[in-house]
């Protein structure tokens, strides 16, 4: 059994803190302090929460920590999740942009950005393999991982479309697994 | 404030379509924002996403700073409000109908199914980063040392991006 956070001011610190140390991308950071640090949720449950919050419209991470919220301390706690997410990030974006409008040069940032993106990529791959690992030992599901990723990784299709195909059948399937 | 509106309206719209995160609705964004009004250039669009990946936080949030550079503060409120307020509705009632329905079996199906898609959608992200990154072996080699230490340590991964920025503004990858 995971044990959830104590109270919605938890939940916004800890989401600031992820937010706050979410460079090149949040989901990583997500799965490292709810799951490996609070145990919170399990992977499977973050990766169905991912997967639903794909599914939406919008950021994957902030509808994904808007459902988390919600689920341990109902609209409280989701925009305690949210808030934290978004408050200090936002901040800092603003302050950034006014800093550009005034020297506007990012050449020496996209130099930079060219190592973090790198690092961010293995970062992500790690949650990826930490997550997979949650899949049951069949091949139906890894084999729908894999068309997933080469649509959208390798044939570039948009995602929708490949999620209008692939998610019936997926669950029509899991459905007759049942 | 009438650019503002007008932004806010269109980013509503993109807001509700963007299914699988905000990227995907870039191109129309950038279609509206830089050809149609013509507020910012095609390099000050390409910019605020940069801007955006080098801090911390949601990628999504580079459309505040297209809204600051198209508007100013209220444009900046516009475009986020406009795509934050869809996926904020749209996340509620995914929640209520969790809270109600978590256990039906439709709604099993539904996540044991997406599950491994969204894994798979996830990988693509990662090979989608590392490819906007360049063909270069040296970026891959710097992932995969990233993807080990991450795996194997209990190093702050803080460090490995703070190095990796170092070593991209000194050129080596």
């Amino acid at each position: 059994m995971s044990n959830g956070p104590r109270n919605p001011r938890e939940v916004f610190f800890t989401f600031a803190r992820i937010g706050l140390s979410g460079f090149g991308g949040v989901l990583f950071w997500l799965r490292r302090v709810i799951i490996q640090e609070k145990r919170w949720v399990t992977d499977e449950e973050l990766l169905e929460g991912l997967a639903i919050g794909q599914i939406l419209p919008g950021p994957n991470v902030y509808n994904l920590s808007f459902m988390l919220g919600h689920r341990w301390f109902g609209l409280r706690g989701a925009f305690a999740a949210i808030g934290g997410l978004l408050a200090a990030p936002l901040v800092i974006l603003v302050c950034l942009g006014l800093l550009y409008k005034a020297y506007s040069n990012v050449e020496l940032l996209q130099h930079a950005l060219r190592g973090m993106a790198a690092v961010a990529a293995g970062l992500l791959l790690a949650s990826a393999v930490g997550m997979a690992s949650s899949l049951p030992r069949r091949l139906v599901p890894w084999l729908f991982m894999l068309v997933a990723f080469a649509g959208v990784g390798i044939m570039r299709w948009p995602l929708l479309y490949v999620m209008f195909v692939l998610g019936p059948i997926a669950m029509y399937l899991a459905w007759r697994q049942r | 404030m009438a650019t503002a509106l007008s932004l806010f309206l269109h980013f509503l719209i993109l807001g509700c379509l963007a299914i699988g995160g905000v990227s995907t609705v870039m191109p129309d964004m950038h279609r509206y924002v830089v050809d149609e009004l013509g507020l910012v250039s095609s390099r000050e669009f390409a910019d605020a996403y940069a801007l955006a990946q080098a801090a911390p936080g949601p990628n999504a949030l580079w459309v505040t700073v297209l809204g600051l550079q198209a508007a100013g503060g209220l444009g900046a409120i516009a475009t986020t409000l406009g795509v934050l307020i869809p996926a904020t509705s749209f996340s509620y009632v995914a929640s209520l109908l969790h809270a109600k329905h978590a256990n039906s079996p439709v709604a099993l199906a539904f996540r044991r199914g997406l599950a491994p898609v969204a894994l798979g959608f996830m990988l693509a992200s990662c090979w989608l980063l590392l490819r906007g990154v360049g063909h270069d072996w040296r970026s891959y080699a710097l992932a995969f040392v990233a993807l080990g230490i991450a795996m194997k340590t209990d190093i702050n991964p803080l460090w490995l991006l703070a190095g990796g920025g170092i070593l991209g503004m000194t050129g080596l990858v």
